[in-house]
């Protein structure tokens, strides 16, 4: 079948690589218009306080001030948001989304005030001359006294100020008690995860103006079109009066999920009804988006002697910050994720998320996954510790294979090759050599993870992506997706798609994307789902104008329908290739017969309905990725300073459409999350001390391992040609394999990242003496 | 202040706030919008340019303290219409994600190549120590230097 494909399987240069390697990639900081303000926040000095009350008089009657907006000032300030999302949910799943402080102030940085001014210099002026008058109060930043009775409570606002918490999740399958009581032994230990900063390259920004119909129109990158319609609502318009010509973000990772700007920018280019542009300083970026969910996780598992997992108990404690966001969802990744990609048959999982005066959590590529992942990698390493058994067999013992259900009790569609993978990353990694004991001095250890995470969204949002194709007379084809492109090749796969099913060169196949006034909407870029999603979308499209062109040449032919190809921009005879008609030609003779050689098409997921949070059952998404990290560290025991040496990473893809996509995302999911083990955002009591590049310190290319990608294709996933989304399962298992092979290198397991040097040597000390 | 710039082999007279910063002239008054701020603070390498023959943070440049040098960025990277072989292997490679990082780290390659043709992988890794990518897991990014280096 495969060797049918002509492009599917190909590593091609996306669409945009000429563009962005020039330098004529336009991004959200690169537009300036006639007339154009700058904008700013006035933020929270403090992470609790009451507002007692704002003076903008002297901000007002700075000259070259246009605007100083307030929570009084916005139509409606406090929405219960749906996050993009269409299907009304309801419960934890919406959350409450406030443009502008008022009331309580719930954490360091959240904005109070907007100014819109001739030169930025003019804004930030204006926002010093604000006079916030705050009772300062005590606050909470640890999400476990936030829950106790009598915590000081985070929220003022009606449904969320009588406690902290957010959302209880609970998993119960079987009887753990009794597998702990029949165990032959028991592992019990306590993780802890930090948060983590998306740290993409371009901070959030973008411009907006009011265009010549009244409608409010912005340019911001974002992952979610959609938010176009909660913008519209707070501004207090109708949801086709709100348009974003959105642009390429350089990155997102989750961190351009939640609205960041645009109300900012829609707010102010309505009051002063001139073009209006903010962009947040990396400082104001590292301090204020929303982060990775901070989580505390108990765990104990039971297994017998030979090494069967027969329990799993774990309590999460997730820190959602200071406002809600998408903690809801997260917290579904986590408890579903909590027992790993294992088949236990007792299972046990309660999870609970809370308000604290921390910076809000929200999506990070992992997408409360990760968090799990780390935890119960690092449990399955100390019981195979404990057995005597490889980190190899143990996992092999109890990897979920096909036909196995998860601890819902679903059992996935899609193939699962943990088996397979676990052993060829294992392998490989052995492959490059017998383990020496020292280089340079250094100790080396290896470590093995595997993981799964899903792609697609939550089954019960419904989810449907739809995109819109029309061929040219020239034969071209124009391609048009609200699909929002963060770096991924998320545009560049689908003119893939359609270039492979019409038999034409990709460079035929013109994408013009993500303008929610344009673009038929495809849903958000995250949960790894464009592939999934807006792949399967392309394919249903293309396939009705397929037909319509094929039925055509089959006429001009004189064959039948099931005789002819696409290939080479022709139609021609499967069996007899030389009997062809040029493609353009069909498309004329259809022009000619006023065939419509237009057409939208949508894809939906598998619909489920909310499941009961206090006894999870079923599908919660539409399949899964498995991932194997084995890695190779050298640790420094004199310092406690350690290096990823080498990594051997294997995934099931199902089909790598495009292999340089694929890989770049399994390349830079490995070293986003390499960064994860070492990332220090430094928070205290609510501020966080990394507030530059200098102090939040990401893997550089010194840093990186050297990398091997091994590729399973299955054809087992649910996407385009059996493929698998990758983007966030690419980040999935190698933490825990660092801090694995950190353990194997030197004997001590760290249970709570980030592993600084400090850390790590005291532990070594402890141990030797 | 009235400077003279040489960017890209064109010069330009301009009349600058001596506060002003390299990358907001390139930016802002030439429209040389491919060099990119990620951190104003010299920790990101997004703003890289060539600044006689040397890579430069064009956020912690002054615009007067660039006046008569020879300013290359990413923009003059390709002559008449015609890539930087640096550029084309970027883009064989798939090295370039969101292409953020893009033209700081094709300018730190290009600064390495002209001191030093044929660097060593560590030389390398060294020379775009500076310029972050959280995309890309920068092995793509160093296989696509490597190649050129190779090649010449
Ligand atoms: S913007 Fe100059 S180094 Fe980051
Ligand atoms: S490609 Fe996105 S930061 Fe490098």
């Amino acid at each position: 079948m495969s060797a049918m494909f002509k492009l599917v399987g190909k590593p091609a240069p996306r669409h945009d690589a000429w563009a962005k390697a020039k330098g004529d990639q336009l991004y959200s900081d690169d537009f300036t218009m006639p007339g154009m303000l700058y904008g700013k926040a006035l933020r929270s000095k403090y992470p609790a306080a009451i507002i007692k009350s704002i003076d903008t008089s002297k901000a007002k009657a700075l000259p070259g001030v246009h605007a100083v907006l307030t929570a009084k000032d916005v139509p409606m300030n406090v929405e219960i948001s749906k996050f993009g999302q269409m299907k009304d949910v309801g419960g934890g799943f919406e959350g409450l989304y406030k443009v502008l402080a008022d009331g309580k102030v719930r954490f360091k940085g959240e904005a109070i005030a907007l100014v819109a001014a001739e030169t930025e210099e003019l804004a930030e002026e204006a926002c010093r001359l604000i006079e916030v008058d705050y009772e300062v109060q005590p606050g909470v930043f640890d999400p476990e006294e936030a829950l106790k009775p009598g915590a000081y409570i985070v929220s003022s606002d009606e449904g969320e100020n009588e406690s902290n918490l957010i959302m209880e999740s609970h998993i119960n399958k079987g009887d753990v008690e009794k597998a702990f009581a029949e165990a032959d032994v028991i592992v019990e230990n306590e993780y802890r995860v930090p948060p983590v900063d998306h740290a993409y390259l371009e901070t959030e920004g973008g411009v907006a103006w009011v265009d010549d119909n009244g409608v409010i129109t912005m340019r911001v990158g974002t992952q979610v079109l959609e938010h176009y319609r909660t913008i519209a609502k707070v501004m207090g318009l109708p949801q086709n009066k709100v348009r974003n010509m959105s642009v390429p973000m350089g990155g997102g990772f989750g961190g351009k999920e939640d609205i960041t700007v645009e109300t900012f920018l829609c707010l102010l280019a309505n009051a002063t009804k001139r073009p209006v542009k903010m962009v947040w300083s990396r400082e104001e970026s590292l301090e204020v988006h929303s982060k990775r969910h901070p989580e505390i996780l108990r765990y104990k598992t039971a297994a017998t002697k030979d090494g069967k997992i027969t329990a799993q108990k774990v309590e999460i404690i997730m820190d959602g910050g200071g406002y809600k966001l998408l903690t809801g969802w997260v917290q579904m990744y986590s408890t579903v994720n909590a027992p790993g990609c294992y088949n236990i048959p007792n299972v046990k999982v309660d999870s609970y998320s809370a308000l604290t005066n921390n910076t809000p959590s929200s999506a990070n590529r992992g997408f409360g996954c990760c968090q799990a992942n780390f935890a119960s990698e690092l449990q399955m390493d100390e019981l195979a510790a404990k057995l005597g058994m490889s980190p190899l067999e143990i996992r092999l013992k109890n990897c979920l294979r096909n036909g196995d259900e998860i601890c819902t009790g679903f059992i996935p569609q899609g193939h699962i090759a943990l088996e397979e993978i676990a052993k060829k990353a294992w392998e490989g990694l052995e492959a490059t050599g017998p383990k020496p004991d020292y280089v340079d001095g250094k100790k080396i250890g290896r470590g093995l993870a595997i993981g799964m995470m899903s792609y697609g969204r939550l089954t019960f949002m419904h989810d449907s992506s739809r995109v819109g194709l029309r061929i040219e007379l020239d034969g071209s084809v124009t391609l048009r997706a609200g699909v929002p492109d963060l770096g991924g090749g998320q545009a560049s796969v689908l003119c893939q798609i359609v270039a492979e099913e019409l038999g034409i060169p990709m460079e035929k196949v013109h994408p013009y994307i993500m303008d929610t006034h344009l673009t038929p909407l495809c849903g958000t870029t995250t949960a790894t789902r464009q592939l999934y999603m807006s792949g399967n979308a392309a394919l249903v499209t293309v396939k009705v104008l397929k037909e319509r062109i094929i039925k055509k040449a089959a006429e001009m032919l004189d064959a039948k329908p099931e005789e002819v190809q696409l290939i080479n921009e022709k139609a021609c005879l499967i069996n007899n290739p030389l009997k062809s008609v040029p493609f353009v030609q069909v498309v004329g003779a259809l022009s000619n017969d006023g065939v419509e050689l237009f057409h939208e098409g949508q894809f939906n997921a598998p619909f489920t309905d909310v499941p009961n949070l206090h006894d999870m059952k079923g599908r919660i998404w539409p399949d899964f990725t498995y991932s194997a990290h084995a890695v190779e560290v050298a640790v420094d025991e004199e310092t406690g300073k350690f290096e990823v040496r080498k990594v051997v990473l294997c995934y099931d893809v199902g089909k790598a459409i495009n292999k340089n996509s694929c890989e770049g995302q399994l390349e830079g999911g490995c070293v986003y999350n390499q960064g994860y083990v070492t990332e220090n955002m430094g928070w205290e009591n609510g501020i966080t001390k990394a507030r530059s590049f200098a102090e939040y310190l990401i893997p550089t290319a010194v840093d990186a391992p050297e990398i091997e990608t091994i590729m399973v294709e299955s054809g087992g996933g649910l996407g385009p040609y059996g493929a698998k989304g990758v983007g966030e399962p690419a980040d999935n298992s190698i933490a825990p394999a660092i801090v694995n092979a950190i353990y194997d290198a030197v004997g001590v397991r760290l249970k709570e990242m980030p592993v600084t040097p400090e850390k790590l040597l005291k532990a070594i000390q402890e141990k030797n003496k | 202040m009235e400077i003279s710039l040489h960017v890209n082999g064109k010069t330009y007279r301009l009349n600058v706030d001596p506060r002003k910063r390299l990358i907001d002239v390139l930016r802002d008054d030439l429209n040389l919008t491919g060099t990119k701020e990620g951190c104003g603070e010299g920790e990101c390498g997004a703003c890289t340019v060539i600044l006689d023959g040397q890579a430069v943070n064009s956020c912690l440049v002054l615009a007067c303290q660039a006046r008569d040098k020879e300013i290359l960025t990413v923009e003059g990277l390709a002559r008449n219409g015609e890539l930087d072989s640096l550029q084309k292997s970027f883009i064989e490679h798939g090295a370039v994600q969101c292409g953020f990082c893009t033209p700081g780290m094709l300018m730190s390659a290009k600064a390495l190549l002209i001191k030093n043709p044929h660097p060593t992988e560590q030389e390398i890794k060294e020379a775009v120590a500076g310029n972050l990518c959280r995309c890309t897991g920068y092995n793509k990014i160093i296989a696509a230097i490597k190649k050129v280096a190779e090649d010449s």
